[in-house]
Order: C-alpha cells, then sequence, then structure tokens
C-alpha cells in the first residue's frame, strides 16, 4: 500500500472519531483570486482534504454550478500547468492533501506519465477522472495506479454489487461514494436509504468512504459524517464563493466543520 | 493494483471505449446485453424490417443522377436516396430500431441530443409510433437556427430542452442529455443520434445506419453489374457515412471518401474537420479524433450546417482514417452551398446542408474517377431553406 498523506488523514480523523471534511473548488474560480490563497483559506478554516477541480471544457458529470464555475475559469485562461502552479505554492504554504478531480481528456493531452509526475512535484496527494470507470482503460488505469498519487474511484448508486470489490481493489485513499443518480449540484433533501447504502459499503472494502453529490448544509454534512467516513461538499460551496466570496465560503466551511466535530 | 477485467471488447483499433461516469456503466452493459439479444432474435428483426418497409418508406431508391454527372464531368454519379425515408433523413433508420429496443427494455422515457433538428425530429416521430415520453435536447443558436425543427418535434409530442451552456449547440446539447441520462438512468433510454459515444452505441447505431450500405450495394449491382469505384458520404459525427461505408468496407477496389465540413476553410480554425485536423482525445464518452486547444480543451466547431457542427467524429471513422481504408477529405461553406443550388438546379433535388458537402466534394472530383460513384443523399434540404436565405442576404422565412 502506497506511503499516503491521504490514508493519514483518514487514520487522524478516525481517532478523532469524526468525519473527515473534503471541500471541493474549482481552480481558477472565482475568477480574480489566486486558488493557492483560496485553499489555503479553505485549510485554515478546518478543511482536512481538498478535492480540487481542474476545469474541462464538457463537463458531462457536473450540475449548473460546477458547470458555471469551470466555464468561467476557462474564459478566464486556466491552463493545467496554471492550476499545478497554484498547487505549488499552496503546497508551500500548507500540508493539507489535494486530490485533483478533473475528466480524462486535460490529463491525457497533458500527457499522462507528465501530469501524473508534475502533479506530485507539485504536491497533489491523489487524482480523481470522473469519466474513467473501472475497466474502461486498463493502460491508462495502472499508469495512474504505479504513481505515486492515490487513486480515487467513484462508486454509485447504479453500481452493481459484483463490481463493487473490483473497483475497491484498484482505488486507493479513499472511495468516492456518489449519493444519489445524477450531476453535481446542491440538493436540499437527502436521500432516506443513504445511510444504510454507506454502511453497507464500508463493511463490504478495505478504504474509507467518503459521500459526496447533493450535500450543501451543515445539517446535511453531520447527518452523513455519522454514517461515513468523510464528506465532500462542492456545489454548495463553489455557489457561496461566487456569490460572496472567498472568505464568505471560508466561513461555510468552518461551519461544515462545526458539525462535523 | 490487483487485476483490472477491460470492460468490452468493442473498440475500432484503439479508438472507442466507454469513457463515462460510473453511474452510467450498468446502463450501458444493460444496451449492450439487450441490443445482443435483439440482433439474434427473429422477431426483432422482423419488426425492424416490417417499420423500415410500411413505415420509413425502405429501400430507398438508388437514382442516376446525369445531369449532376455532367457537371462532375462523370456521366455515373448515382446517388442513394435517404433524403426520401420518412422525416427526411437517414435519421430515422437508428431511431426506430433504438426506440425498438427501449421497449424491449422497458423503458417509457427517451431522450435525445440534436443539432440540426433531424435527429431530434425521427427521435420524436419514433416516440410518437411508440407512445414513449421524448425530450429532446437542443442548443440554443441551433433552436434559432432551426425553428422549423423546433416546432416539428413539439407537433410530434416532444418536449424541446433548450441548453445555454458552453458553445450553445450540438456538443453542449450532448452533454445536457449525457447528465439527464445520468439523473435518469433508471427509467430512461439515451437514443444517440450519430455513431459517437460510449460503447455499444457506435456499432449499435452503425448497425441500425448499415442498411443504407447493403441496399445501395445490392441496389448497384443490380443496374450496373459492378460495385462502384468510389463512395462518397457527408461526416460529422458520422452515421449516414458509417452506415453507407460499412458493406463496402472489405470490397477492396471500391473506394471510400468523407466529406467533413470545412466551414470557412481549414486555415481559418473555423471548420468541424475533426479527422482532417483534430487529434485524438476523449469526449462523450469515446477516445476519437477531437478538436482542441492546446491544453486538451474541446474547441467550438463551426459549419454552415448545424448537423455537422460537432468537433468530435464516431471512432470507427478515426480508426479507419487510422487503416487508411476511408480518405477523409472536407467541402468549405461556400463549397457546400454552391452544392445545395446545384443539385436543386439540375436535378429538382434540395439537399440538406450536410448532404451538399459529398456533393460538392463529387463536382470537384467527380472527373477524375475512372468508374460509377456512389453518393449518400443523406436528407432533403427543406430544413435548410430559410437558413441559406438568409445566409444569402435574403432574410430567412422563420
Amino acid at each position: 500500500m502506497k506511503a499516503s498523506a491521504i490514508r493519514s488523514v483518514f487514520a487522524a480523523v478516525q481517532e478523532e472519531g469524526r468525519a473527515a471534511l473534503i471541500p471541493y473548488v474549482t481552480a481558477g474560480h472565482p475568477v480574480g483570486d489566486s486558488t493557492a490563497t483560496v485553499l489555503q483559506a479553505l485549510a485554515d478554516s478546518g478543511a482536512d482534504l481538498i478535492e480540487l477541480g481542474v476545469p474541462f471544457s464538457d463537463p458531462l458529470a457536473d450540475g449548473p454550478t460546477i458547470q458555471g464555475s469551470s466555464f468561467s475559469s476557462l474564459q478566464n485562461g486556466t491552463t493545467v500547468e496554471d492550476v499545478l502552479a497554484e498547487l505549488k505554492t499552496f503546497r508551500a504554504e500548507r500540508t493539507t492533501p489535494v486530490v485533483l478531480f478533473t475528466y480524462l481528456n486535460p490529463v491525457l493531452h497533458y500527457g499522462l506519465e507528465d501530469f501524473l509526475s508534475d502533479a506530485t512535484e507539485c504536491g497533489a496527494s491523489g487524482l480523481l477522472l470522473t469519466d474513467l470507470p473501472v475497466g474502461a482503460d486498463c493502460e491508462v488505469e495502472r499508469t495512474v495506479a504505479e504513481s505515486p498519487l492515490d487513486f480515487i474511484r467513484l462508486v454509485a448508486p447504479t453500481t452493481r454489487a459484483e463490481r463493487v470489490p473490483e473497483i475497491a481493489e484498484n482505488g486507493s485513499g479513499f472511495l468516492y461514494y456518489i449519493s444519489r443518480a445524477g450531476v453535481t449540484g446542491a440538493r436540499s433533501q437527502l436521500r432516506e436509504s443513504l445511510s444504510d447504502e454507506v454502511a453497507a459499503l464500508r463493511s463490504q472494502v478495505g478504504l474509507p468512504v467518503a459521500v459526496g453529490f447533493g450535500i450543501s448544509t451543515p445539517e446535511q454534512a453531520r447527518e452523513v459524517g455519522r454514517a461515513s467516513d468523510g464528506v465532500v461538499i462542492g456545489s454548495a460551496l463553489v455557489r457561496i464563493m461566487d456569490e460572496s466570496g472567498v472568505e464568505a465560503g471560508a466561513r461555510f466551511v468552518a461551519r461544515l466543520r462545526a458539525a462535523l466535530d | 493494483m490487483s487485476k483490472i477485467t477491460q470492460m468490452q471488447s468493442d473498440r475500432f483499433g484503439s479508438f472507442g471505449g466507454r469513457y463515462v461516469p460510473e453511474t452510467l456503466v450498468g446502463a450501458l452493459d444493460e444496451v449492450a446485453v439487450a441490443y445482443a439479444e435483439a440482433s439474434g432474435d427473429e422477431s426483432f428483426q422482423d419488426e425492424l424490417k416490417r417499420l423500415n418497409t410500411s413505415f420509413v418508406g425502405r429501400p430507398t431508391p438508388l437514382y442516376h443522377a446525369e445531369r449532376l454527372g455532367g457537371a462532375a464531368g462523370n456521366r455515373d454519379v448515382w446517388l442513394k436516396r435517404e433524403d426520401l425515408n420518412h422525416t427526411g433523413a437517414h435519421k430515422i433508420n437508428n431511431t426506430i430500431g433504438q426506440a425498438l429496443l427501449a421497449g424491449r427494455m422497458g423503458k417509457r422515457r427517451i431522450i435525445a441530443e440534436t443539432g440540426a433538428g433531424q435527429h431530434g425530429v425521427a427521435t420524436a416521430t419514433a416516440c410518437a409510433l411508440f407512445d414513449l415520453e421524448c425530450v429532446v435536447y437542443m442548443g440554443e443558436e441551433d433552436v434559432k437556427r432551426q425553428a422549423l425543427n423546433v416546432y416539428r418535434m413539439q407537433l410530434l409530442g416532444a418536449e424541446v430542452r433548450p441548453v445555454n451552456s458552453g458553445t450553445r449547440t450540438l456538443k453542449d446539447a450532448t452533454n445536457e442529455a449525457i447528465r439527464d441520462w445520468v439523473t435518469n438512468v433508471d427509467s430512461t433510454h439515451y437514443i444517440i443520434g450519430s455513431v459517437v459515444g460510449p460503447d455499444p452505441f457506435p456499432r449499435m447505431v452503425r448497425d441500425f445506419q448499415s442498411i443504407i450500405g447493403r441496399e445501395a450495394r445490392e441496389q448497384f449491382l443490380e443496374c450496373l453489374g459492378r460495385l462502384p469505384a468510389s463512395v462518397v458520404a457527408c461526416v460529422g459525427g458520422g452515421s449516414n457515412a458509417m452506415g453507407m461505408f460499412h458493406p463496402f468496407v472489405y470490397d477492396e477496389s471500391v473506394e471510400l471518401v468523407g466529406v467533413e465540413a470545412g466551414g470557412s476553410g481549414i486555415e481559418s480554425g473555423q471548420h468541424s474537420a475533426s479527422l482532417a485536423a483534430g487529434t485524438p482525445g476523449v469526449l462523450h464518452g469515446s477516445l476519437s479524433y477531437l478538436l482542441q486547444d492546446s491544453d486538451g480543451q474541446v474547441l467550438p466547431a463551426h459549419s454552415v450546417s448545424a448537423g455537422l457542427d460537432y468537433p468530435g467524429v464516431g471512432p470507427e471513422h478515426s480508426h479507419l482514417k487510422d487503416m487508411g481504408r476511408v480518405r477523409y477529405t472536407f467541402a468549405t461553406d461556400e463549397q457546400a452551398l454552391g452544392a445545395f443550388h446545384k443539385l436543386s438546379e439540375l436535378e429538382g433535388i434540395i439537399p440538406a446542408l450536410e448532404t451538399a458537402h459529398a456533393i460538392a466534394y463529387v463536382l470537384e472530383h467527380g472527373a477524375s474517377v475512372s468508374g460509377p460513384i456512389l453518393v449518400c443523399l443523406s436528407g432533403r434540404g427543406d430544413k435548410d431553406v430559410s437558413h441559406v436565405a438568409e445566409v444569402e442576404g435574403r432574410g430567412g422565412f422563420f
């Protein structure tokens, strides 16, 4: 198993008897704020782990909020190199692990091996590719798995039970459980069966299980945190930062953290 | 890492695949299984054949276009008249097949993406026929460019949802349809309109469209006692071309030519010629040639014809290009518009602007082909009349 900063985080929060708080932000958003500063604000507000979205022109797994943040970031000229440079700046200041969250094409175009080594050098701890399910491309998957980065894989409510062990075996760091069939985006209600599904998944796999998609309030974070090892907050945070700025986003993260403590 | 089982073997060389969110993996398996079962089921094939005959109007004629041939400098130019299908294009060959399949899978809700609106109309038509709920995603730009087809879809009982994200064209309508499918995957089947998307769509759509080439090949042998020297079709996503080419792929004497949309010219950067000017990349679930920038972001495509205005292309075309089996070239907006007029005046056939790209190629290069040419006349141009009038400064009609 990899000597993983991400696994250390999960081990530490488990000691504290709580779930890890995993905020998501899109690199280059809000336009005008440096991403390194945004990451620092999240780290200082209680984030245990951060998902950093590398924007893609066609984010087909994302709802309107993250689509919008990706679009404005790209319109402003954000490149993959820019994202890695910001990450490097952040890494010089803070130790909070960062998972790069993106789609396959920008990574392939950058050059898979170059991307993996540059991302590692700039201080990334993990990689999540939303459009690369387990088994879709063994060669690419093997290359990512052999890199120092943790390879974060997803399990959906529609994933057939017999597929779960293979996904778990081919992921590392943690397993990302998608709370509902659909794209990213805040929801006012979580599904009632969610806690049971997460419990079943945790009993089955040897990785921590974080839950994301649709979690938008401290109350929901607390509820999901009781059943899981980690809670991902994406669209709700992106929207707050979009509308009210990075400081408001940081305050929101602090409230989420308080709900998990 | 432990051993991974590769999901499927149905790639085209290195192209294709299933690059989709995990949520869709099960649904793609389900479609692949249902399609394999249907392919081997005589009752499915009989039903498809019956509808193709009595509802779609197949077989479509093979027509000797003598005046067009005269203008092209080749007396043997033959048109496969897919424009005479019900709804006016080849698109319905696929939608009837997939709607039948949706019925077998117990899916009562259908979604589709559309550019020019032809696939949207063909999907809405199949849904009316089978009493299925139908939602069509269409870029806001295309909703404006193709107002007539929007109304046709609505008449047929479909809901048209304008898409205002990204470039507001076919690419973004496809993103939105995939998002809908991810969200409603239990109740819904996604009828993709071309030989694009994740496996099994490219091969399934090809199979439904291959009736074009099978009929044409047989008709050609019957009429001329030989195979064509050259087969020409326009390529956007590439479904009419794939359907036409596929039955000829192993006929080594037959040259296959795909004509992409050259827009304002390749050097202008304003075009949709993914095969001529793109590089391999992943979009909408498969690896194929793609128009992308230096950072792997997908570039907006451009074409006077909304149906070719797509930055990707079917993965099997990418394979056929790399194998050297099909030659891909392009025609510009200007050449296509010229051909649009020429075919109307010479043959009394108003072609779709998409199809006009293939005609433009024949007008330009027909004389250099020694032997008969078969062209896929993929659709009729009624939908484009207003747009062409507008482009040519006469004002639109709708």
